[in-house]
């Protein structure tokens, strides 16, 4: 058994990427913990069996709840790639939030008004949002590049600017003033089923998960195999010697947050396409878009890791919401993700936590062996 | 024998490194010990380990005969031991005085009192021959004298054992010459010196005894008079080294580089950095321009290459005028360009070497088609390249830049601009902070690209690369070109006279 763990630890030391995996798996292990911690202080007698219900989420209800976990990871997977692009670029999307905003705002408003697009409906609704989102996020790239204007703080600011002008618009455009909400979509902009339903009986699954696969091995592509995601990263590691090199380092830039804006756009409309979801007019910031930084994180900013990290997120949430079967509020569940995000915040730390831990062991190991080979 | 300071046994660990491999470190009293050793061979470590900034994992140190503990470096400066770093720390709009004093200010009912300290520090600098105007500001001395300030800091601390760390690096031939001489003088006073470097001169010229150190392992000591240049070089390398360059005579031919009324301005700024610069660089010769650091030769390079608008003036390249065009289009017409900051500018240090070396290419149908990158040419382009220029790394091809000692991470750029097989090869202090092997090698691949006809235009500090590798010497000074130079016809003093601004000729 020893044998075993010390042949796997030794296979970890020769790929470093490895480590960095181990270490997002260790900050999910901690939060976990952590977790626990606090459900045994609020209610010790429903702590364990709380806990079980939160490893056990999805498979307490079979495959509807399948279904639900990943209906409810797919708006997340979106913003997460969006901030994960956008970092392996070297800059940090916080207004993921805005631009999903008001991908959601024109997803909704082409799906209550133009409903003579027929089968092509959601489709459009989702390009137009896209493209919505990607000019939303154009904006603090365009400020970073030419005036220098750190995206952080501008995009902080475009989120709220974003959240008004959705509220401003919907009750301009799209109001249903009796339950001060947005109209219903018509049936056609609802993103279809595919069967899904059929699979995952009774949940609320629908496409979007598809949709957020196919922008999830897009970005994969673009930023693994095409010269384009090369100049990107590039710009994005080192802009002196993206500049050295003789690349556009502002025009990327540019793009770099276009894309992130337009990926995140895209994933409000997917959240918002959905028969029975309203845009509200409360002056309250979507989740989504933060919820996305801590999902690029822990999936180390690669699309692969934000697609399992949100399929995590929404197992996480499913948990949270048997929780509430047991004496708990569902804001545990928040407080674990809270401390996942913390630790793979302090991923360096880990990493070398862990690094050092193998090293050692690898060593101790070699020495023995040697040893060995001495008698 | 009396020791004022022995450390025994010195073991230091970094993750994957051990930096420090029971190293014996012993200093006598009144001498200058030269700690010599290539770049990672652990003379700062040890250094540091003494100073208080690491600790180490086994071995002890010996004071005075004492054994103490060094946690950080004010125990060190408790102990009287005192470190002038490569990089002076000093704040460039205090005076001398208030530099001296910072962290030990004299008060009277809370406020700063200056009187006693100015008295203190004219005594000092005047008994260890340290020529400074205490009330003159830092930003307004020269980098000579603000080293003096930095040996001040130390004398003002009662400093008894001074650590001097690489402190020729931005110093002219005459600074050094006087830094040799306030070290000797410093000795006489009763204080024991410490000195970092690689470069043999400095240690022939000033050092009693010294101590080699190779791969984190102390590997001798021996006493300077005793022992040959060579002896020496061996030890700190591990084998022999060659010191004379084989290099034949330039046999120039037509001109490569033009340069007409050359003119560019501070980044940012009105101020002129490079003023109505004429020169030209041909076929078949190493041209130099050599002067101290910040003399605008930056910019002056950022200028050629693009990476800096000019003011005013005229670039041609084999006779067409590049003065206008973005860095990618002087790349592709002609110019290949080794930065002076191989971190900075050179390198995408998370990528992995074989993406490195394609960073001016990649667009090229030879490494991508449609969009995507052909990944099978770019690796066999880097196994070319590797084996070409000997760059070694842990995992070849995919290693990420960062991993490398910084002579493969040169060669690599080294390499990658060669290959790009330009007329004009601009190389910016290409040696930089190397060892010796890399230095030789980095220096053969220059005279070569010069005998296969290229131009190749070297900016450089280090005298000895201006006089072994160059056949013909610009000196910049103050943004101007001060003087042509013949390196057959010169002598280093010379030469430095011309950079300090001391003597100027016409410059073509």
């Amino acid at each position: 058994m020893k044998q075993l763990w010390n042949n796997v630890l030794m296979r970890i030391a020769k790929k470093p990427s490895s480590i960095q995996v181990l270490s997002s798996l260790l900050a999910i292990v901690f939060g976990m913990l952590f977790g626990l911690i606090v459900m045994i202080i609020v209610n010790p007698v429903d702590a364990f069996p709380g806990f079980f219900t939160i490893l056990t989420g999805p498979f307490q209800a079979g495959l509807r709840s399948f279904g639900n976990m990943f209906y409810r990871a797919t708006p997340i997977i979106f913003t997460g790639l969006s901030v994960a692009f956008a970092f392996r670029t070297g800059l940090f999307n916080i207004g993921a939030t805005g631009q999903f905003t008001i991908g959601a705002f024109i997803a909704v408003y082409i799906g209550v008004h133009w409903g003579f697009l027929g089968p092509l409906h959601w489709s459009v609704a989702i390009l137009f949002a896209l493209i919505g989102g990607g000019l939303w996020g154009a904006l603090p790239g365009i400020l970073k590049a030419y005036r220098n204007v750190h995206e952080v703080v501008s995009s902080i600011m475009l989120n709220y600017v974003a959240m008004y002008l959705m509220i401003l618009l919907v009750k301009e455009t799209v109001f249903f003033a009796h339950h001060a909400r947005s109209l219903a979509i018509e049936p056609s902009a609802e993103l279809p089923k595919w069967g899904l339903d059929i699979l995952f009986p009774g949940s609320s699954i629908n496409i979007g998960i598809f949709i957020a696969i196919l922008f999830v091995a897009a970005v994969h592509i673009i930023l693994n195999k095409t010269t384009f995601g090369y100049e990107l990263q590039s710009v994005g590691f080192n802009k002196n010697a993206a500049k050295y090199a003789g690349m556009n380092e502002k025009r990327n830039i540019v793009l770099s947050m276009t894309i992130a804006g337009a990926i995140a756009g895209a994933g409000g409309a997917v959240f918002f396409l959905v028969g029975g979801r309203y845009l509200h007019v409360n002056a309250v910031l979507m989740q989504e878009g933060f919820t996305g930084i801590a999902v690029a994180l822990l999936g180390l900013s690669a699309p692969i890791g934000v697609l399992l990290a949100g399929i995590f997120y929404g197992f996480l949430e499913l948990g949270g919401l048997f929780l509430q079967g047991f004496d708990f509020t569902r804001e545990i569940i928040n407080i674990i993700i809270a401390v996942i995000i913390y630790f793979s915040a302090l991923s360096l730390f880990m990493q070398k936590f862990v690094a050092s831990y193998i090293s050692k062991k690898v060593k101790e190991d070699i020495e023995i062996s040697e040893g060995v080979d001495m008698k | 024998m009396d020791y004022v300071i022995e450390m025994i046994d010195i073991t230091k660990e970094f993750p994957g490194i051990k930096a420090n491999d029971k190293v014996n470190f012993k200093l006598k009293k009144q001498e200058i010990h030269a700690l010599l050793g290539e770049n990672g061979a652990g003379k700062s470590t040890l250094m540091s380990v003494l100073f208080g900034l690491y600790h180490a994992d086994e071995g002890s140190i010996k004071v005075n005969g004492k054994k103490v503990e060094i946690n950080n470096p004010n125990d060190a400066n408790n102990l009287n031991i005192g470190m002038v770093h490569q990089h002076f720390k000093l704040v460039h709009n205090f005076t001398v005085t208030e530099n001296i004093i910072l962290g030990q200010e004299d008060t009277k009912r809370g406020l700063l009192t200056y009187s006693e300290a100015r008295k203190r520090i004219k005594e000092l600098s005047e008994r260890y021959k340290l020529k400074v105007d205490p009330d003159a500001k830092i930003e307004d001395i020269s980098v000579g004298q603000q080293q003096r300030v930095e040996i001040l800091k130390m004398l003002y601390r009662q400093a008894e054992i001074l650590i001097f760390d690489e402190p020729t690096a931005s110093l002219t031939p005459q600074e050094i010459d006087e830094l040799m001489k306030i070290m000797k003088n410093l000795t006489k006073e009763g204080k024991s010196i410490v000195l970092i470097t690689h470069k043999l001169k400095e240690i022939r010229q000033a050092a009693d005894r010294c101590t080699i150190l190779r791969k984190g392992k102390s590997i001798n000591t021996v006493v300077v008079k005793d022992t040959t240049n060579e002896e020496m070089a061996e030890m700190m390398v591990g084998r022999k080294v060659i010191f004379e360059l084989d290099k034949t005579k330039a046999k120039p031919k037509e001109t490569v580089l033009h340069v007409e009324n050359l003119s560019i301005n501070a980044k940012e700024s009105v101020k002129e950095v490079v003023k109505n610069v004429n020169f030209e660089a041909r076929r078949g010769e190493i041209l130099c321009i050599a002067g101290i650091e910040g003399n605008g030769q930056t910019e002056l390079v950022y200028g050629l290459t693009g990476m800096m608008p000019i003011k005013q003036g005229k670039i041609m390249i084999n006779g067409e005028d590049i003065s206008g065009l973005s860095i990618r289009k002087r790349s592709l017409g002609g110019l290949s360009h080794i930065p002076e900051d191989r971190q900075k500018h050179g390198l995408i240090l998370d990528f992995p070497m074989e993406y490195n070396l394609i960073l001016q290419s990649y667009f090229s149908s030879a490494f991508q088609h449609r969009g995507f990158m052909k990944f099978d040419a770019i690796r066999q382009h880097a196994e070319k390249l590797i084996e070409r220029f000997d760059i070694r790394s842990s995992r070849g091809p995919v290693s990420l830049a960062r991993s490398m000692s910084g002579g493969n991470q040169q060669k690599a750029i080294l390499g990658r601009e060669i290959d790009r097989n330009n007329d004009l090869l601009i190389a910016v202090q290409p040696t930089r902070g190397l060892d010796v092997g890399a230095i030789e090698f980095i220096h053969k691949q220059l005279i070569d690209q010069r005998d296969q006809g290229k131009a190749v235009l070297l900016v450089s500090l280090e005298l000895d690369e201006v006089m072994n590798l160059s056949d013909r010497i610009l000196v910049m000074y103050e943004g101007e070109l001060v003087g042509e130079l013949d390196p057959d016809k010169i002598d280093e003093k010379e030469l430095g006279l011309y950079m300090a601004g001391s003597k100027r000729g016409d410059a073509s």
